[in-house]
Protein backbone atom coordinates (compact mmCIF):
# COMPACT_ATOMS: atom_id res chain seq x y z
CA UNK A 1 0.00 0.00 0.00
CA UNK A 2 2.77 2.39 0.91
CA UNK A 3 4.56 1.46 -2.25
CA UNK A 4 1.43 2.21 -4.23
CA UNK A 5 1.14 5.63 -2.63
CA UNK A 6 4.76 6.32 -3.35
CA UNK A 7 4.20 5.36 -6.97
CA UNK A 8 1.12 7.55 -7.26
CA UNK A 9 2.91 10.51 -5.72
CA UNK A 10 5.91 10.05 -8.02
CA UNK A 11 3.78 9.78 -11.10
CA UNK A 12 1.61 12.75 -10.27
CA UNK A 13 4.40 15.08 -9.32
CA UNK A 14 5.35 17.66 -11.91
CA UNK A 15 8.79 19.02 -12.28
CA UNK A 16 9.03 22.66 -11.38
CA UNK A 17 11.74 24.77 -12.89
CA UNK A 18 12.04 28.45 -12.67
CA UNK A 19 14.65 31.05 -12.95
CA UNK A 20 14.42 33.78 -10.39
CA UNK A 21 14.56 37.17 -11.97
CA UNK A 22 13.16 40.32 -10.55
CA UNK A 23 10.98 42.11 -13.02
CA UNK A 24 8.78 44.94 -11.90
CA UNK A 25 5.22 45.15 -13.16
CA UNK A 26 2.63 47.88 -12.73
CA UNK A 27 -0.36 45.58 -12.63
CA UNK A 28 -1.14 41.99 -11.79
CA UNK A 29 -2.41 41.46 -15.32
CA UNK A 30 0.99 42.36 -16.72
CA UNK A 31 2.61 39.86 -14.40
CA UNK A 32 0.15 37.15 -15.44
CA UNK A 33 0.74 37.87 -19.11
CA UNK A 34 4.50 37.72 -18.59
CA UNK A 35 4.23 34.41 -16.77
CA UNK A 36 1.96 33.02 -19.47
CA UNK A 37 4.44 34.04 -22.18
CA UNK A 38 7.53 32.59 -20.54
CA UNK A 39 5.63 29.33 -19.99
CA UNK A 40 4.25 29.16 -23.52
CA UNK A 41 7.32 30.30 -25.47
CA UNK A 42 10.03 27.81 -26.18
CA UNK A 43 13.71 28.51 -25.74
CA UNK A 44 15.16 28.48 -29.28
CA UNK A 45 18.53 27.22 -28.11
CA UNK A 46 17.14 24.28 -26.19
CA UNK A 47 15.47 21.15 -27.47
CA UNK A 48 12.56 21.08 -25.09
CA UNK A 49 12.44 23.83 -22.52
CA UNK A 50 10.31 26.89 -22.18
CA UNK A 51 11.71 30.33 -21.55
CA UNK A 52 10.97 30.20 -17.85
CA UNK A 53 12.88 26.96 -17.41
CA UNK A 54 16.00 27.83 -19.33
CA UNK A 55 19.13 29.53 -18.16
CA UNK A 56 20.65 29.98 -21.61
CA UNK A 57 21.68 33.46 -22.64
CA UNK A 58 19.09 33.66 -25.38
CA UNK A 59 16.28 32.72 -22.98
CA UNK A 60 17.39 35.49 -20.63
CA UNK A 61 17.31 37.95 -23.54
CA UNK A 62 13.90 36.80 -24.68
CA UNK A 63 12.46 37.07 -21.17
CA UNK A 64 13.77 40.61 -20.98
CA UNK A 65 12.26 41.30 -24.39
CA UNK A 66 8.87 39.93 -23.33
CA UNK A 67 8.98 42.04 -20.20
CA UNK A 68 9.89 45.23 -22.02
CA UNK A 69 7.24 44.64 -24.71
CA UNK A 70 4.57 44.10 -22.04
CA UNK A 71 5.65 47.26 -20.26
CA UNK A 72 5.53 49.10 -23.60
CA UNK A 73 1.88 48.16 -23.84
CA UNK A 74 2.25 45.73 -26.74
CA UNK A 75 -0.64 43.32 -27.23
CA UNK A 76 -0.30 39.55 -26.92
CA UNK A 77 -0.70 39.25 -30.68
CA UNK A 78 2.12 41.69 -31.31
CA UNK A 79 4.47 39.90 -28.92
CA UNK A 80 3.69 36.49 -30.43
CA UNK A 81 4.18 37.86 -33.95
CA UNK A 82 7.48 39.46 -32.93
CA UNK A 83 8.76 36.12 -31.68
CA UNK A 84 7.49 34.11 -34.66
CA UNK A 85 9.05 36.63 -37.08
CA UNK A 86 12.42 35.94 -35.55
CA UNK A 87 12.34 32.33 -34.49
CA UNK A 88 9.56 30.78 -36.55
CA UNK A 89 6.79 28.54 -35.29
CA UNK A 90 9.39 26.58 -33.36
CA UNK A 91 9.16 29.09 -30.53
CA UNK A 92 5.46 28.46 -29.89
CA UNK A 93 4.73 25.44 -27.77
CA UNK A 94 1.20 25.63 -29.06
CA UNK A 95 1.77 25.97 -32.81
CA UNK A 96 -0.68 28.00 -34.81
CA UNK A 97 -3.09 26.26 -37.15
CA UNK A 98 -1.47 26.53 -40.57
CA UNK A 99 -0.64 24.41 -43.58
CA UNK A 100 2.60 23.25 -42.06
CA UNK A 101 1.11 22.34 -38.71
CA UNK A 102 -2.05 20.76 -40.15
CA UNK A 103 -0.80 17.21 -39.59
CA UNK A 104 0.13 18.08 -36.03
CA UNK A 105 -3.34 19.30 -35.20
CA UNK A 106 -5.32 16.72 -37.13
CA UNK A 107 -3.40 13.51 -36.34
CA UNK A 108 -4.98 13.07 -32.89
CA UNK A 109 -8.43 13.48 -34.44
CA UNK A 110 -7.60 10.95 -37.16
CA UNK A 111 -6.28 8.50 -34.55
CA UNK A 112 -9.42 9.00 -32.48
CA UNK A 113 -11.48 8.31 -35.59
CA UNK A 114 -9.57 5.10 -36.28
CA UNK A 115 -10.04 4.04 -32.66
CA UNK A 116 -13.78 4.66 -32.77
CA UNK A 117 -13.94 2.81 -36.10
CA UNK A 118 -12.18 -0.24 -34.70
CA UNK A 119 -14.34 -0.21 -31.60
CA UNK A 120 -17.54 0.01 -33.65
CA UNK A 121 -16.64 -2.79 -36.05
CA UNK A 122 -15.61 -5.01 -33.14
CA UNK A 123 -18.79 -4.43 -31.22
CA UNK A 124 -20.90 -4.98 -34.35
CA UNK A 125 -19.07 -8.22 -35.08
CA UNK A 126 -19.59 -9.43 -31.52
CA UNK A 127 -23.33 -8.79 -31.74
CA UNK A 128 -23.56 -10.65 -35.03
CA UNK A 129 -21.59 -13.66 -33.87
CA UNK A 130 -23.80 -14.11 -30.78
CA UNK A 131 -26.30 -16.83 -31.70
CA UNK A 132 -29.94 -15.97 -31.45
CA UNK A 133 -31.49 -17.54 -28.34
CA UNK A 134 -33.12 -20.78 -29.28
CA UNK A 135 -35.03 -23.38 -27.41
CA UNK A 136 -33.71 -26.92 -27.40
CA UNK A 137 -35.78 -30.00 -27.75
CA UNK A 138 -35.15 -33.06 -25.58
CA UNK A 139 -32.76 -34.78 -28.00
CA UNK A 140 -30.65 -31.66 -28.34
CA UNK A 141 -30.59 -31.18 -24.60
CA UNK A 142 -29.35 -34.70 -24.07
CA UNK A 143 -26.62 -34.18 -26.66
CA UNK A 144 -25.58 -30.94 -24.96
CA UNK A 145 -25.44 -32.74 -21.64
CA UNK A 146 -23.11 -35.42 -23.03
CA UNK A 147 -20.93 -32.83 -24.73
CA UNK A 148 -20.50 -31.00 -21.46
CA UNK A 149 -19.60 -34.29 -19.77
CA UNK A 150 -16.96 -34.93 -22.43
CA UNK A 151 -15.58 -31.47 -21.95
CA UNK A 152 -15.33 -31.91 -18.21
CA UNK A 153 -13.41 -35.18 -18.55
CA UNK A 154 -11.14 -33.70 -21.21
CA UNK A 155 -10.36 -30.76 -18.92
CA UNK A 156 -6.73 -29.66 -18.97
CA UNK A 157 -6.14 -30.44 -22.59
CA UNK A 158 -7.05 -26.96 -23.55
CA UNK A 159 -9.80 -25.78 -25.77
CA UNK B 1 -4.53 -14.46 -40.01
CA UNK B 2 -4.80 -15.19 -36.30
CA UNK B 3 -1.17 -16.30 -36.37
CA UNK B 4 -0.15 -13.05 -38.00
CA UNK B 5 -1.81 -11.06 -35.24
CA UNK B 6 0.51 -12.70 -32.72
CA UNK B 7 3.50 -11.24 -34.54
CA UNK B 8 2.05 -7.75 -34.74
CA UNK B 9 4.11 -6.37 -31.81
CA UNK B 10 7.28 -7.80 -33.33
CA UNK B 11 6.46 -6.32 -36.73
CA UNK B 12 5.80 -2.90 -35.17
CA UNK B 13 9.07 -3.17 -33.24
CA UNK B 14 11.04 -3.98 -36.38
CA UNK B 15 9.52 -1.05 -38.30
CA UNK B 16 10.21 1.39 -35.44
CA UNK B 17 13.76 0.08 -35.05
CA UNK B 18 14.37 0.57 -38.77
CA UNK B 19 13.09 4.16 -38.61
CA UNK B 20 15.17 5.04 -35.56
CA UNK B 21 18.23 3.42 -37.04
CA UNK B 22 17.78 5.38 -40.25
CA UNK B 23 17.44 8.71 -38.43
CA UNK B 24 20.42 7.96 -36.20
CA UNK B 25 22.46 7.09 -39.27
CA UNK B 26 21.59 10.43 -40.91
CA UNK B 27 22.59 12.24 -37.71
CA UNK B 28 25.95 10.48 -37.75
CA UNK B 29 26.67 11.26 -41.38
CA UNK B 30 25.68 14.87 -40.76
CA UNK B 31 22.76 14.88 -43.20
CA UNK B 32 20.35 15.68 -40.43
CA UNK B 33 20.95 17.82 -37.39
CA UNK B 34 18.14 17.68 -34.84
CA UNK B 35 19.44 20.85 -33.20
CA UNK B 36 19.37 22.90 -36.39
CA UNK B 37 16.51 25.33 -36.37
CA UNK B 38 15.29 26.68 -39.69
CA UNK B 39 15.74 30.43 -39.71
CA UNK B 40 12.57 32.48 -39.94
CA UNK B 41 14.62 35.09 -41.80
CA UNK B 42 15.34 33.01 -44.91
CA UNK B 43 13.97 34.70 -48.06
CA UNK B 44 13.24 37.86 -46.12
CA UNK B 45 15.27 41.07 -46.11
CA UNK B 46 18.04 41.55 -43.59
CA UNK B 47 16.51 43.45 -40.63
CA UNK B 48 17.24 47.16 -40.70
CA UNK B 49 19.85 48.40 -38.29
CA UNK B 50 21.95 51.39 -37.43
CA UNK B 51 24.67 50.38 -35.03
CA UNK B 52 28.10 51.53 -33.91
CA UNK B 53 31.02 49.63 -35.35
CA UNK B 54 34.02 48.31 -33.45
CA UNK B 55 36.29 50.95 -35.01
CA UNK B 56 34.12 53.74 -33.63
CA UNK B 57 32.01 54.46 -36.69
CA UNK B 58 28.34 53.89 -37.44
CA UNK B 59 26.78 51.59 -40.02
CA UNK B 60 23.27 51.16 -41.36
CA UNK B 61 21.60 49.07 -44.08
CA UNK B 62 22.17 51.74 -46.71
CA UNK B 63 25.92 51.23 -46.63
CA UNK B 64 25.87 47.50 -47.28
CA UNK B 65 27.60 46.07 -50.38
CA UNK B 66 25.52 45.65 -53.52
CA UNK B 67 26.83 42.14 -54.08
CA UNK B 68 26.24 39.02 -52.03
CA UNK B 69 27.98 38.93 -48.66
CA UNK B 70 28.08 37.03 -45.39
CA UNK B 71 26.94 38.17 -41.97
CA UNK B 72 28.94 36.45 -39.27
CA UNK B 73 27.78 36.61 -35.66
CA UNK B 74 30.66 36.16 -33.23
CA UNK B 75 31.86 37.09 -29.76
CA UNK B 76 35.02 36.80 -27.74
CA UNK B 77 33.23 34.60 -25.18
CA UNK B 78 32.46 32.00 -27.83
CA UNK B 79 34.95 29.12 -28.15
CA UNK B 80 33.77 28.00 -31.60
CA UNK B 81 34.31 31.53 -32.90
CA UNK B 82 37.93 31.18 -31.91
CA UNK B 83 38.11 27.98 -33.94
CA UNK B 84 36.31 29.50 -36.90
CA UNK B 85 38.28 32.73 -37.12
CA UNK B 86 41.27 31.59 -39.23
CA UNK B 87 38.92 30.25 -41.89
CA UNK B 88 37.10 33.60 -42.04
CA UNK B 89 40.45 35.28 -42.63
CA UNK B 90 41.06 32.81 -45.46
CA UNK B 91 37.68 33.66 -46.96
CA UNK B 92 38.52 37.34 -46.85
CA UNK B 93 41.72 36.68 -48.74
CA UNK B 94 39.63 34.92 -51.36
CA UNK B 95 37.58 38.10 -51.72
CA UNK B 96 34.47 37.20 -49.73
CA UNK B 97 32.83 40.22 -48.11
CA UNK B 98 31.88 39.49 -44.50
CA UNK B 99 29.96 41.75 -42.16
CA UNK B 100 30.83 40.97 -38.55
CA UNK B 101 28.32 41.24 -35.73
CA UNK B 102 30.03 41.31 -32.37
CA UNK B 103 27.22 39.84 -30.32
CA UNK B 104 26.77 40.69 -26.63
CA UNK B 105 30.40 41.43 -26.09
CA UNK B 106 32.79 43.92 -24.50
CA UNK B 107 34.38 46.54 -26.72
CA UNK B 108 38.05 46.35 -25.70
CA UNK B 109 38.50 42.53 -25.80
CA UNK B 110 36.69 42.46 -29.14
CA UNK B 111 39.00 45.08 -30.64
CA UNK B 112 42.01 43.22 -29.28
CA UNK B 113 40.66 39.97 -30.79
CA UNK B 114 40.62 41.51 -34.27
CA UNK B 115 44.03 43.13 -33.79
CA UNK B 116 45.64 39.89 -32.73
CA UNK B 117 43.92 37.37 -34.97
CA UNK B 118 43.38 39.46 -38.07
CA UNK B 119 40.21 41.22 -39.19
CA UNK B 120 38.23 39.28 -41.82
CA UNK B 121 35.31 41.74 -41.77
CA UNK B 122 34.73 44.80 -43.95
CA UNK B 123 32.94 46.18 -40.90
CA UNK B 124 31.98 44.84 -37.50
CA UNK B 125 28.78 45.96 -35.81
CA UNK B 126 28.99 46.25 -32.06
CA UNK B 127 25.74 44.70 -30.83
CA UNK B 128 26.32 45.21 -27.15
CA UNK B 129 23.03 43.97 -25.68
CA UNK B 130 22.07 41.69 -28.53
CA UNK B 131 19.13 43.61 -30.00
CA UNK B 132 20.29 43.11 -33.59
CA UNK B 133 20.96 39.49 -32.69
CA UNK B 134 17.32 39.19 -31.62
CA UNK B 135 16.19 40.73 -34.91
CA UNK B 136 18.32 38.19 -36.77
CA UNK B 137 16.83 35.36 -34.73
CA UNK B 138 20.24 34.41 -33.38
CA UNK B 139 20.24 31.60 -30.84
CA UNK B 140 23.95 31.73 -30.11
CA UNK B 141 27.31 32.29 -31.70
CA UNK B 142 28.74 31.62 -34.20
CA UNK B 143 26.08 31.94 -36.87
CA UNK B 144 26.60 32.86 -40.48
CA UNK B 145 24.01 34.31 -42.85
CA UNK B 146 24.25 34.45 -46.61
CA UNK B 147 22.73 37.68 -47.94
CA UNK B 148 22.19 38.21 -51.68
CA UNK B 149 22.77 41.35 -53.72
CA UNK B 150 19.24 42.60 -52.98
CA UNK B 151 19.79 42.31 -49.24
CA UNK B 152 17.62 39.18 -48.91
CA UNK B 153 18.79 36.53 -46.46
CA UNK B 154 19.18 33.27 -48.39
CA UNK B 155 20.67 30.90 -45.86
CA UNK B 156 21.67 30.66 -42.24
CA UNK B 157 24.28 28.32 -40.82
CA UNK B 158 24.56 27.65 -37.08
CA UNK B 159 27.97 26.67 -35.83
CA UNK B 160 31.58 27.17 -36.83
CA UNK B 161 32.52 27.34 -40.50
CA UNK B 162 35.38 25.41 -42.01
CA UNK B 163 36.48 24.54 -45.53
CA UNK B 164 34.44 21.36 -45.65
CA UNK B 165 31.19 23.03 -44.62
CA UNK B 166 31.91 25.95 -46.91
CA UNK B 167 32.33 23.70 -49.94
CA UNK B 168 29.37 21.54 -49.04
CA UNK B 169 26.66 24.00 -48.02
CA UNK B 170 27.75 27.51 -48.99
CA UNK B 171 29.44 27.06 -52.35
CA UNK B 172 26.41 25.57 -54.17
CA UNK B 173 24.11 28.29 -52.82
CA UNK B 174 26.51 31.03 -53.84
CA UNK B 175 26.85 29.48 -57.29
CA UNK B 176 23.05 29.50 -57.56
CA UNK B 177 22.95 33.17 -56.53
CA UNK B 178 25.49 34.06 -59.16
CA UNK B 179 23.55 32.08 -61.72
CA UNK B 180 20.41 34.14 -61.18
CA UNK B 181 21.85 37.53 -60.33
CA UNK B 182 24.83 38.91 -62.19
CA UNK B 183 27.57 40.46 -60.15
CA UNK B 184 29.30 38.90 -57.18
CA UNK B 185 32.93 39.05 -56.28
CA UNK B 186 33.60 35.47 -55.34
CA UNK B 187 36.87 33.67 -55.58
Amino acid sequence: MRLLWLLVVTLLSVSAYGVIETYEFDTDLQRQRYNAFVEELRCPKCQNQNLSGSDSAIAVDLRRQVHSMIMDGKSDMEITQYMVDRYGDFILYKPRFSGASLALWLTPLVLLGIGVGVWLTMSVRRNVSQPAPTTLDDAQRARLESLLEDDKSANGEGR
Amino acid sequence: MQRLKLFLPLIIFVIMAAIFFGVERRVQTGDYDPMALPSALVDRPLPSFSLPTLDGGQLSNAELPDTWFLVNVWATWCPSCHFEHPFLVELKEEGVAILGVDYKDKLVPAQRWLDEKGDPYFATLFDKVGTFGLDLGVTGAPETYLVDAEGIVRFRYQGALDRQIWDKVFAPRIAALQGTVEGGDSQ
